[in-house]
Order: C-alpha cells, then structure tokens, then sequence
C-alpha cells in the first residue's frame, strides 16, 4: 500500500493522478491553497475509490511550513512512501516578461517553492531510505522561448533540480520520476485557443502512473513530445529565437 | 492574498450545438473547476447566462446565442454515498457514465436513465429526464432527494419537496431557467447483475404494439419499441418491441459469470467524418428498417443481455451524430394521453408518410404517473423520430404538433427545435404558474437559453 502527499492536489492533473492512486488502493493526503476544495476532491476519491483520503491547506511559497506539512500528512497517513509536487501556475507571459515582481512571483511559486519543499521531502525519504518523488513539470522547460519564457524558466530549472536530486538519492532507494507535460486541457490552459494536441488530465493522469509504475527516470506525457523536443532543441538558437510561438 | 477567483480564466467565445449539429450558435463559455470559480463565473458572464453539461439536449436547449453558458463538465465532484439508503450526493456535472463506472461494481444502478451514458445529472434534472422504464418508476425527479440551486446574484438555496419546494418544482424539468443546480442529491436502486433478462417480440401493427405494451408493462421494469415508420399503410406501427428485468446475480453465476456486476470495458467506435447527405435517404432508411425488422421477426425469449448494449447501444458508435451529415439531424418526440394515443399516434404516421420525409429511427414507450411543473411525460404514449435536417422539416414539425395538441400532448423541450411559442404554451398548461416561480427566483431574468427565447417560455428574459 502506498501513502502518498499530493501538493496543489486542485489542480485537474492531480486531481485525476490522485484517482490512479486511489483506485489502486492507496492511502492519501491531498494539500492545496484552497482547502474546501482539497476536501471535496477527498470526498469524491473516497466515493469512488474507496480510498483513504483526507486534506489539509498548503501554501507553496510558505516555505517555513513544508517540513511540518510532510509530518502532519506522515502522521495522518501513518507514514508517507511518497511525494507528488503538482503546484504551478502559468501566469501571464506577457506581464512577466515586463513586471520583475510578477516574473520574480512566477518563479518561487513555480521552483522556488518546489525547491523548499523537495528538500525537506529529500530528507524524509533519504532517512527512511525508501519512497518516491514525482515532479510535474513541463515541456515548456525543455527550451526558452518567446511566448513562455518565465514559466519555461522556472519548470526547466525544477527539471534540472530533480535531476539532481535523482542522482542525490539514488543510493538510498528514493525514486524520483520527473514528468515533461505537453499541452493539457486544463484550467491552466483554457481559453487560450483549443488545439488538437491537448489532452484531457485523465488522459494525463493515466500517462504519469503508467510512468511511476514502469520506474521512468524523465517521462514525456504523451510520449511523442519526446522526439518533437528533441527535434525543437536542435533548432540553431540564431533560427529559434525569431520563432513566433 | 489573492482573490477567490484567482486562477479563473476568462471565457473563450465557441461555437456551440446540441447533440442533432442544429441549430447552431456562438456563446461565451465559461468553465469553473471550482465552487467558488462557478461563483465568479456567473458574476462576469455576458447575460443571459445557462449552465450546460455535456450538451445531448438535440436542439437549442444549451444554446445561448448573445449571452454566455457555463460549462460544469468539470464540477463532477462525487461527495457522499449512503450504501444503506442507496443515496448519492454530487456535484451537477458527474455524468451517468461515471455514475455507472462508480456504482454498477457495487449493484447500484440509476434510478432512471435516458438512452446515452453521456449526460450530466444537472442536466438530467434540468430536463426531467425519464427512461425505459417510465411506467414503472416515473422519471427521474421522483428520485432525486434534494438539490443545491445557485441564484442570479450566486446564493445557494437547498431545493427539495419540503424545501423551497416551489423552486423544487419548477427546476425539475425547468431547463435550467431558475438557476445553476450545483450539488444534488439522488436515491440509486439496487441492482444484482449488470445484465438483464430481455425479450423481444416483432409486432405487426399498432394495435398490437399497444396491446402488448398494456400487457408486459406489468411484468417488465423496463419497455420500449423500435417502429418501423418507413412500413407500408397496412403495416402501420409495426415494431419490434423489446422488455427487459435485470438479472439476478443467481442466474448470471448459473449462465455467464461469477462476477455478474463486472462488464468488460469496451472502447467506443469513431465515426470520423459526416456521412455524406445523400447516405440516408428514404430509400435507404426503408431498406434499413426492412432489414432490421426482418432480422428481428422471430423475436428472442428469455435471453441475457448486458445493460451497456440494452441501455446505451448508439454510445459504442463514439458520435453517431455524424451519420446524419453535416446538416445536422432534429428529433421530433411528443407525448399523446393514453385515452385517445392510438389515433393520434396514427395520424403522426400517416403525417410522416405524406410527408415524402424519412424517419431514420423512431421508437415508441408508454408512459406513467408524473409529477412536475415543466416535466415532459404525462400518462399516455411516446413516439420520437429522428430525422436529417433537410427541406420541409419544420412544416412536417408544425403538422405533427398540431395533431399533438388536438390530443391534448405535448413536445419534449429537450429534443425539440422548431416547436413555437403559441403552440407549446397550449402544451405545457402549467407554464403561467413556473413563470411566476421563475420570476420570482429570478427577478432580473439573468438566465435564458435559445429555446426559452424561441418558445417565449420566459418572455422578457433576455431583452434588455
């Protein structure tokens, strides 16, 4: 049985992540900013899943608070196997690319704040000497570019930083798993002109557990972002940065 | 801090149709995932404002050309189930496919459902949907315990029979006019198997139809008929008439399986593309519907059927909608009393056959006891016919709704696409009283669709 801490556990991917989980028979703590709307996810997995699952309120950029967080959801759980950090926001490009404030709160919500948090939940599991790390992050870090460049920023540093933090642990038995989205049908994505490359956070979701459960080390979700990054990051950077997108 | 509705995008206009493709709209849409993000929705939607679930209402009833709709698809929160009482709380957009994903493993089953798995409660409650087994259990209002009903300026209000019960009323089949049902409350049954013992007969004409209808309803929870529309005068209304109990768990672990609740998931078929116009013509539908009663002549007894092929068969073909092309396809579904349903269910069929147009499916049920202000079903017979939306439609339409309302029936908002305001304010006698209930839940007439504008259910609404 696995006991799992789900982080900005809102949001649609993690939500249905969450269920993947839970149908399995895992145990859960979801932690969001928005705590009446954690417990109703809770409610809803434990409806249809039969889980275990209870909720507590979670600030990314509260960083004095990760630690105690990871122990309230050990103690709630009766111990903790794993971690999945799936807080972010998109924001608004276009302001942060002119606003140091907003480009500054854009990436401690987006790494700082998973930085912190990992590092404590690093600590956890290297003592315990087990359990596993998922980090959702996003095919926007594979390269700079014009149209996202502060969230890009941000979620290819976090790839970097679980990078090494898979090399940190990898003697204790800590797993860590770091997920490339591409683009999901989300709220962080709604409204922003539907393509035909979306898919749903199910879709998602399944994508990621299948990823955990085969012990990918770096997993692109759908799978054929793999080839298109590689194919984007070859581009010559005197040719990539006149590209419109 | 940030506000409540940080996070809350803002609203793309879409195009937007009902499950028949006609007619078509634009309408600023709007998603929340949240309770409070449904709250700042409503707030800065463009009015007038709908909810919507997941759109199979045929024709305009998710339309909102001008004004905005919130999509719930997304609010689909499971929040309690009471084994005991077999009672399910929810949120509006948890749809009967999830319902079924959930509950038929542990033998619980919809009180009532409609002929697809693709449909969100809220809209289930906002078209007081009914089902198979209408004669029997009525349709699904009688099942519902209670619902949370969000207002114009956002408050909720607990709607239910001791309750704010005129709200109650009036919102069970009220289309969603009085409100945004957010959370509601549903008693399940209990069911043993996924299967059900089901017999058909093949049935010559519609006196025989009726008479058999009269008769197995008694024996059986779930009833309806295939009709032969495109069978010759002497043939009118043949069909082939098909019953159905579920299964006991006995029988299947006797039969099939020792697990009778577990259906194999199977994955629905895509149509990709619009079938051509010319596909389903008269002459092909005559020859389809030939061959299918053909097939079925001999009837089948006492045979095991599993509830996704029963319940659901078009939901396998992904979105047969498109069989229609890219006109699109109306469905015409009406309600005649029980006194005088035989002639008036005969005269429909000799309108459709001088009408030259050809019905690719219709179906036939008999119908029960019903409460409800605005709900469809009254005592008496159902007859509904799907058709491509082609020239000469809407006069065919108007001929059948005058020979429903010199019946004293009625059309099915749900469905309908061409009805007119002074017809179905004839049909729905109760409408005078639900507009004074409407009116008084919501006094700016902030929610309006297409069809309430069309058929002037809530004159004035919309028209500031």
């Amino acid at each position: 049985m696995n006991r799992v801490l789900f982080l900005g556990a809102t949001s649609s991917i993690a939500r249905a992540l969450a269920f993947c989980f839970a149908r399995d028979g895992a145990r859960l703590y979801l932690a969001a900013r928005d705590v009446g709307e954690a417990a109703r996810i809770a409610a809803d997995l434990s409806v249809r899943a039969g889980a275990y699952v209870c909720s507590g309120a979670f600030e990314a950029t509260d960083y004095e608070r990760h630690a105690e967080l990871i122990g309230r959801a050990a103690a709630e759980l009766g111990g903790l196997d794993g971690v999945a950090l799936c807080f972010g926001t998109l924001g608004d490009h276009s302001h942060a690319a002119r606003d140091a404030d907003c480009a500054r709160g854009l990436v401690a919500e987006n790494f700082t704040a998973a930085v912190s948090f990992l590092t404590e939940a690093a600590n956890y599991m290297a003592a315990q000497r087990s359990g596993f790390i998922i980090v959702l992050g996003s095919v926007a870090g594979d390269r700079g570019r014009a149209g996202n460049y502060v969230y890009g920023c941000a979620k290819g540093a976090l790839a970097l930083f679980a990078q090494g933090l898979r090399a940190h642990l990898a003697r204790s038995g800590v797993y860590v798993l770091t997920v490339k989205l591409g683009l999901v049908d989300t709220r962080m994505t709604y409204g922003r002109g539907r393509s035909l490359l979306a898919m749903s956070p199910p879709t998602a979701a399944r994508g990621i557990y299948a990823a955990w459960r085969r012990r990918a080390q770096v997993a692109y979700v759908p799978a054929f972002w793999r080839p298109v990054m590689a194919a984007v990051r070859i581009i010559p950077e005197r040719i990539f940065k006149y590209a419109r997108f | 801090m940030p506000p409540s509705n940080a996070g809350l995008p803002g609203a793309p206009r879409l195009p937007v149709a009902g499950w028949g493709r006609y007619p078509r709209g634009t309408a600023e849409v709007w998603r929340p995932e949240k309770l409070s993000e449904l709250r700042a929705a409503l707030a800065a939607a463009a009015k007038p404002v709908l909810a919507r679930g997941l759109g199979r209402a045929y024709g305009d009833a998710a339309l909102n050309d001008g004004g905005s709709l919130l999509d719930l698809t997304r609010l689909n929160r499971m929040l309690a189930f009471d084994p005991q009482s077999a009672s399910l709380r929810c949120e509006a957009g948890v749809t009967f496919a999830e319902v079924l994903e959930t509950f038929v493993p542990r033998g619980f089953f919809p009180p009532v459902t409609p002929g697809t798995k693709f449909v969100t409660l809220g809209g289930a409650l906002a078209a007081d949907i009914h089902g198979k087994n209408h004669h029997r259990d009525s349709s699904i209002s009688k099942h519902v315990v209670g619902f949370d009903l969000m207002g114009p300026e956002g408050e909720i209000k607990r709607c239910s029979r001791e309750e704010n019960s005129d709200l109650f009323w009036a919102t069970l089949g009220g289309m969603g006019l009085t409100g945004v049902i957010v959370e509601l409350e549903l008693k399940l049954k209990h069911i043993e198997s996924a299967y059900l013992e089901y017999e058909s007969l093949a049935l010559p004409d519609i006196d025989r139809v009726l008479e058999i209808f009269a008769d197995y309803d008694r024996r059986y929870e779930y009833s309806v008929a295939w009709v032969d529309c495109a069978a010759g005068t002497k043939k009118l209304g043949r069909s082939i008439a098909m019953f159905a109990n579920f299964a006991s768990a006995d029988r299947l672990r006797r039969q099939i399986t020792d697990r009778p609740l577990i259906l194999e998931a199977r994955r629905p078929l895509k149509i990709p593309f619009d079938l051509p116009q010319f596909a389903l013509n008269p002459r092909t539908i005559r020859a389809f519907n030939a061959l299918y009663y053909f097939l079925h002549r001999r009837g089948t007894r006492d045979s095991l059927v599993d509830l996704e092929r029963f319940f659901y068969p078009l939901d396998r073909l992904g979105n047969w909608n498109r069989l229609y092309g890219r006109r699109g396809f109306a469905q015409y579904q009406c309600v005649v009393p029980l006194a005088e349903g035989r002639a008036g269910l005969i005269e429909l069929l000799e309108e459709l056959k001088r009408s030259g147009i050809a019905s690719g499916l219709a179906v036939l049920k008999q119908f029960g006891p019903q409460q409800g202000m605005l709900s469809f079903p009254i005592p008496g017979y159902t007859l509904a016919m799907d058709f491509a939306v082609q020239d000469g439609l809407g006069e065919l339409m108007e001929r059948f709704d005058r020979v429903v309302l010199k019946y004293g029936g009625r059309v099915y908002f749900a469905k309908d696409a061409f009805a007119r305001a002074e017809t179905v304010c004839q049909m729905y006698p109760n409408l005078e009283q639900w507009r004074a209930i409407k009116l008084s839940a919501d006094p700016r007439r902030i929610f309006s669709s297409r069809l309430s504008r069309r058929l002037a259910i809530d004159p004035g609404a919309g028209e500031r």
